[in-house]
């Protein structure tokens, strides 16, 4: 009978090369590959989805770089990509805190991280409650003298960006921080000791010890936020669908291609992203690829 | 001087933590509350005051008998276990083909499945969701579990760093014994990738249990609801009983609490694993 044990290592490298490959590069050409290259194909053309294709060169493109209705959505990435800021800079705060001695420091690690793990309709649906009229936040601030500050969170056009993307730092924070967490707490604990001998107080060992051993980690995160704030899709879809001023370019590209069947407008959209977040990416590699 | 900086210094720090925490459990904080209100209730009181009965459970039986979520639990239970069995399976098989064998093309490859996870996904689905659609995948669970094995192969990255630390020396003397290959994918590699994983059960895990946007698009049949979609559904028909949509927002988070406060030394690591890319 014939048995695969029996055959040479050499013809059996081959056949698992093979059968090993052949199901996961499949997989990965038809749901990650091919629907790129349709798509580079679909910007090109007026399809609907139902239509012939008809071949409209750049036609696409133009639109959305000269029609104000499709531009405008960029600005709206602006709100998103400041929130990623802060949250880096929470996260930041709260992984050096943590890093040294603490009272109920597990207890404070798993509260600032958890929200990460939550599901994003529930977060979305969660943040609807909180920022109801006479809801959790306008309570809070009557109850701590600030009753004048209460505002249409989510009705407030000048407001609501910023809402929503309060709303993505408060999901995101925790992600953030357990990764600078895990940084920092590679930092060997003798360089302190050395520093506190040489007189450094938290400050110094910061700014000289732990900023420099987490900058490259930083950085990308930073640079990272730029893609994440083009991104942004779930919390604003969920919560608002793009209503009220607060659509972002990946609820526009979505609606544009499957709620108004304009497919061939919608990948253009599509495409112009994956350019910005490829270049974006490609930077990063160039610049921290060396350090990984 | 000094003494009296240090304790500034630490008030502030506790100050500063005690916030983080309050604006960190806030949110989930009234929607609990408000879950286990009757309707009067909710509309007399407070977002912050506490129900008066803790017994009052009426709103969750609702939700989850009314929204569906008993369906949405067990789709979604169907859809982690064979995506994680199968990104399992794929990634290691890759990882181990490609950690173990050079040859022509194996570059290419690992470029190849690098490559992909730096696609934002939401973004193709323009183009995805014809495919999915050709395949005739639409309104079924399988355009899920395939988007999930075939996008964002994170595990492949992952079982690749954790190969280089199981050594050739293994399976050379497995060969001496006359194992096969696939023996030694079988029985010597595969159950020592048993903490990467854990690493991928618990990342994967995450992301398809919050996932939104894929169920959403590709399964809009409302017996094929997860968790996600389930729960999404509330928006319409609940519009201002939000007791019920609170119940229902805890049903979906209080699995993930479970698990976080079980797992929680894991879920740090695989985190902090799966994110160096």
């Amino acid at each position: 009978m014939f048995r695969f044990p029996d055959i040479s290592y050499r013809n059996q490298r081959k056949i698992i090369i093979a059968a090993f490959l052949i199901v996961p590069m499949a997989l990965l050409i038809t749901f990650s590959f091919l629907p790129v290259a349709n798509m580079i194909w679909y910007s090109f053309t007026d399809w609907n989805g139902f239509s012939e294709k008809e071949f409209i060169w750049i036609e696409n493109y133009r639109t959305v770089f000269t029609d104000p209705e499709y531009f405008r959505v960029f600005t709206v990435s602006l709100y998103y990509f400041v929130g990623t800021f802060v949250q880096m800079a929470i996260a930041l705060y709260f992984a050096t805190i943590l890093s040294f001695k603490v009272r109920l420091k597990n207890f404070f690690k798993g509260v600032l991280f958890f929200p990460y793990l939550l599901n994003g309709v529930a977060i979305g649906f969660m943040f609807l409650f909180f920022f109801r009229p006479d809801g959790a936040l306008d309570t809070v601030l009557s109850a701590i003298g600030l009753g004048n500050f209460t505002q249409l969170w989510l009705g407030n056009p000048d407001l609501i960006n910023i809402s929503l993307a309060g709303t993505s730092v408060w999901r995101y924070m925790g992600f953030n921080f357990i990764i600078f967490l895990g940084a920092i707490s590679s930092i060997p604990g003798d360089v302190y000791e050395a520093s506190e001998i040489d007189g450094a107080n938290r400050w110094h060992q910061f700014r000289y010890i732990i900023l420099p051993s987490i900058k490259i980690i930083v950085s990308l995160n930073l640079i990272l936020a730029i893609s994440g704030a083009l991104s942004a899709f779930e919390i604003p879809y969920i919560m608002t669908g793009g209503a009220n001023g607060s659509m972002t370019f990946v609820i526009q590209t979505v609606d544009t291609a499957f709620k108004y069947g304009k497919i061939g407008l919608g990948s253009a959209m599509a495409v112009i992203l994956l350019i910005i977040v490829v270049i974006v990416t490609v930077i990063q590699k160039k610049f921290f690829g060396e350090d990984d | 001087m000094g003494q009296l900086n240090r304790s500034l210094g630490n008030v502030f720090k506790y100050a500063s933590l005690i916030l983080g925490a309050c604006v960190a459990i806030l949110p989930i904080l009234v929607v609990f509350f408000a879950a286990f209100k009757t309707g009067t209730e909710y509309s007399n009181t407070g977002p912050l005051t506490p129900p008066s009965d803790w017994t009052n459970i009426a709103n969750f039986k609702r939700a989850f008998s009314e929204g569906n979520m008993l369906m949405g639990f067990k789709n979604t239970v169907i859809i982690l276990v064979i995506s994680i069995i199968g990104t399992t399976l794929v990634g290691s098989m890759v990882a181990f083909v490609l950690n173990r064998f050079k040859f022509r093309g194996s570059k290419l490859i690992l470029g190849a499945f690098l490559l992909a996870t730096l696609i934002p996904g939401v973004t193709t689905q323009v183009a995805t969701f014809q495919i999915v659609n050709n395949l005739g995948l639409f309104n079924t669970m399988w355009a899920a579990v395939v988007l999930y094995l075939g996008t964002d192969i994170i595990a492949v990255y992952i079982f690749l760093q954790f190969m280089e630390s199981i050594s050739v020396s293994l399976d050379e003397s497995a060969m001496l014994d006359g194992a096969s290959y696939f023996r030694i994918y079988r029985s010597i590699v595969l159950p020592l990738l048993k903490p990467a994983i854990v690493t991928v059960i618990i990342v994967k895990g995450v992301n398809v249990y919050n996932d939104f946007y894929t169920p959403f698009l590709y399964m809009p049949k409302s017996d094929l609801h997860v968790i996600s979609t389930a729960l999404f559904k509330f928006k319409g028909p609940y519009g201002s009983e939000w007791e019920i949509i609170c119940a229902g927002i805890m049903i979906a988070i209080i699995p993930t609490l479970i698990a976080f406060l079980a797992l929680q030394k894991y879920i740090y690591n695989g985190f902090a694993a799966g994110s160096v890319k």
